[in-house]
């Protein structure tokens, strides 16, 4: 890109390249400023929007922000770019672009046309220019359906994970979690445990725990372990029972060096997940996570501004076909997201972006201790993603995990949603819910039916 | 009497410290279970600004006959610590200083123990002693030579890679407190690096978190990181390609490090 000059009223902006640019534009976040390529001030942050919406899309396509020689991400990108996709929006600026994502005539089934021909890069300039109800507004025009026992992602429908970790594995206190979430109508996206033991001995022992109770009750669901994809390849050559290949992923190589992986790597794991064949309805069997920082964290960011790097998380995940993207927005610490503002927003650009790129994204609304945030703040992202039709939102008893650490959404937290905007869960595990006497349909539609454990108990116990 | 607000399933909570059961109104969350929740919440926001008291330490320490070194990353504040976790991977010019100055064998030593305060103060002052107490013996068991112990503060993970370069580390052992969590604000991490030098990453490096009597138990951690040491030293190597069985293969020390 040649030099970007823009004069506000006496004062002239000049941005050297277009990372540069795509830097000085992003709203307020404590990360850019931690890597030092935050704007200076709120007008050259107005001023780099202003360059920015003269950007053609073009320009990312001849001017990768990473270069193609040094990145396989960047490689993975503009390798897949979809030509044909491409042309009703060649010759658009990133403002133009914007304008066309938000009229009338851009239909979900426009979207989705378009997506293979969008790149990370394009996705993140554009939502530099949206507010949060742009962000909500396009987001809601995007519908990506997965599937592997159950269907993800339909309109007016919300998933969830249910997250029953425990800080030693043990198997008891994992199960009362998962009995409590089924109580609750949680876990059709998956039931899925952050291991406190990352071994594949201990990995096994789990997976085996979960797939036996989900055959006992017959469940429409899937299970993970979310441990190292190179320990899910051990397991799955000894056999063990594995729906879903888990494995954080970043936006660059040089970060998901830091993770320990390569693209090569996933392919492998995906093969094999691939020929267990496991999937009833579908064989979406890849599990993704991803956050805003972690390549700055890992240091691999390459001068790029890190909702831009997160953009390119989910074109590595595109490749994969996966069931379940999950941006873990408010995990990684004040550092990169210093407070509810910058949470509620950078999960509104994620989920956004994963969307406009036909990537099943779903959200853990969460925070740490020591960020400047709580439940209040979740209570509006929460809300602000339904209306955005985020695929799925994470279950953990009372939003308190209490291996990792963090708070996230409960299972009341998902009923609030659904209630409140009419969403419903996978249609298979509804079904489920509703011949197990745990929810019930009625002149609220569907809510918690009064007492089903009396039914369950005793066989719980005996499980 | 029965609270129509409870779940039946209240008995399932002797399993586990997760927040289940809590009822339901409608199905949102009853008063009582809501405003626990901000008191864990209020508990856990205050323990993160707290300063750390290394005296159980020290105390240890002197009882294991070890040498104590104090050091500071290069932050100077909280806030800092908070927004700038480069800077708290930096020692300061005066720590590497004395840690470059201290007496060792040419060779350097092959353990060096690190306590940080990271995000949790309460961690280091319940978890540190205890399990230092269990795990020293462990590795002098197996004959492995042990550095000072270093009291880091405003120390993030990363600082061992300074001070273990410094101290001619073969690996390094860093505990540090964790992110508190509304129901264990206490919790210890400990994480493990071979040949510790700047610009290592995550993946180069083994964890073993959750370390407090309410999670994962003195006696276990120790075992854990010990037999992470021998893989480590076996494999020379940390990291995703390094198990905590790998050490199984590992012949005894005295043979690996000829």
């Amino acid at each position: 890109m040649k030099l970007a000059t823009i004069k506000t009223g006496h004062n002239s902006w000049t941005f050297p390249d277009l990372r540069t640019l795509m830097a000085k534009a992003t709203p307020a976040r404590s990360g850019d400023e931690l890597a030092g390529l935050a704007a200076q001030g709120a007008e050259e942050r107005v001023a780099a929007k202003m360059a920015l919406a003269e950007v053609p899309l073009d320009a990312f396509l001849s001017d990768p922000l990473v270069p193609y020689e040094a990145d396989e991400v960047t490689r993975l990108i503009l390798d897949t770019h979809d030509a044909s996709a491409f042309v009703p929006l060649k010759g658009l600026s990133v403002g133009e672009f914007r304008n066309w994502l938000l009229a009338d005539s851009t239909t979900p089934d426009v979207l989705a046309a378009a997506a293979p021909g969008i790149t990370p890069e394009m996705a993140a300039a554009v939502s530099k220019l949206m507010r949060n109800q742009d962000l909500v507004a396009v987001a809601s025009k995007c519908q990506v359906v997965t599937r592997f026992r159950n269907t993800i992602g339909l309109p007016g429908r919300l998933s969830t994970r249910l997250q029953p970790n425990h800080p030693t594995d043990d198997p008891k206190g994992i199960l009362a979690s998962v009995f409590d979430g089924l109580m609750y109508g949680s876990g059709d996206a998956v039931i899925g445990i952050n291991p406190a033991g990352d071994n594949p001995r201990q990995v096994t022992t789990l997976l085996s725990m979960l797939d036996s109770l989900r055959q006992k009750l017959d469940a429409p669901l899937q299970t993970c372990v979310l441990t190292h994809v190179t320990n899910a390849i051990t397991c799955m050559e000894q056999g063990a029972p594995v729906d879903l290949v888990f494995q954080s992923i970043a936006g660059t190589e040089a970060a998901n060096r830091s993770f320990g992986i390569t693209l090569d790597l996933l392919r492998e794991a995906r093969g094999m997940a691939l020929e267990l064949n496991r999937g009833t309805v579908g064989q979406n069997v890849m599990y993704f996570e991803t956050g805003q920082g972690s390549a700055l964290s890992a240091e691999g960011n390459h001068g790029l501004d890190q909702q831009t790097c997160e953009a390119r998380a989910y074109g590595v995940a595109r490749a994969f076909e996966p069931l379940l993207v999950n941006t873990v927005v408010g995990f990684i610490g004040p550092e990169y997201l210093y407070d509810g503002k910058q949470i509620i927003r950078a999960g509104l650009e994620d989920h956004f972006c994963g969307k406009l790129l036909g990537v099943p994204m779903g959200c853990d609304i969460c925070y740490t201790n020591h960020s400047e945030a709580d439940q209040d703040d979740m209570d509006n992202l929460l809300s602000l993603l339904g209306m955005a039709g985020v695929n799925f939102i994470m279950g953990v008893p009372g939003a308190d995990d209490i291996m990792l650490n963090y708070q996230s959404t409960s299972f009341h937290d998902a009923w609030y949603l659904r209630k409140v905007l009419g969403l419903r869960p996978a249609p298979e595990f509804e079904a489920w819910l509703l011949r197990q006497g745990i929810a019930e349909k009625g002149a609220l539609g569907l809510t918690l039916a009064p007492s089903p454990a009396s039914r369950y108990l005793p066989h719980w116990t005996a499980l | 009497m029965k609270n129509e607000l409870d779940d039946p399933w209240l008995g399932l909570q002797k399993w586990t410290d997760a927040r289940i059961a809590l009822g339901r109104a409608g199905s949102s969350l009853p008063t009582a279970p809501l405003l626990e929740f901000q008191l864990a919440h209020a508990r856990a926001r205050d323990a993160v600004q707290m300063s750390c008291d290394f005296s159980p330490v020290r105390d240890a320490a002197q009882r294991l006959g070890m040498d104590v070194l104090e050091v500071s990353s290069q932050v100077q504040d909280r806030d800092e610590y908070l927004r700038r976790p480069d800077r708290g991977r930096l020692l300061n010019a005066d720590g590497a200083q004395r840690l470059a100055a201290y007496p060792r064998e040419a060779s350097g030593f092959d353990v060096g123990l690190i306590v940080a305060d990271g995000l949790s103060s309460q961690a280091v002052e319940r978890q540190a002693a205890p399990l230092l107490e269990i795990l020293v013996p462990l590795i002098r068991a197996k004959r492995y030579s042990l550095a000072p112990l270093v009291c880091a503060t405003q120390s993030r993970v990363a600082l061992a890679d300074d001070i273990g370069f410094h101290l001619q580390a073969a690996v390094t052992v860093i505990l540090v407190g964790e992110r508190p969590g509304l129901s264990s604000p206490d919790s210890l991490g400990a994480y493990l690096t071979w040949n510790p030098h700047r610009g290592l990453q995550n993946a180069d490096r083994n964890c073993v978190s959750n370390i407090r009597p309410a999670g994962l138990p003195f006696e276990t951690a120790a075992q854990t990181l010990v037999n992470l040491i021998r893989g480590a030293f076996l494999l020379r190597v940390s990291g995703v390609k390094l198990k905590d069985d790998s050490y199984l293969e590992a012949p005894q020390p005295s043979q690996t490090l000829s």
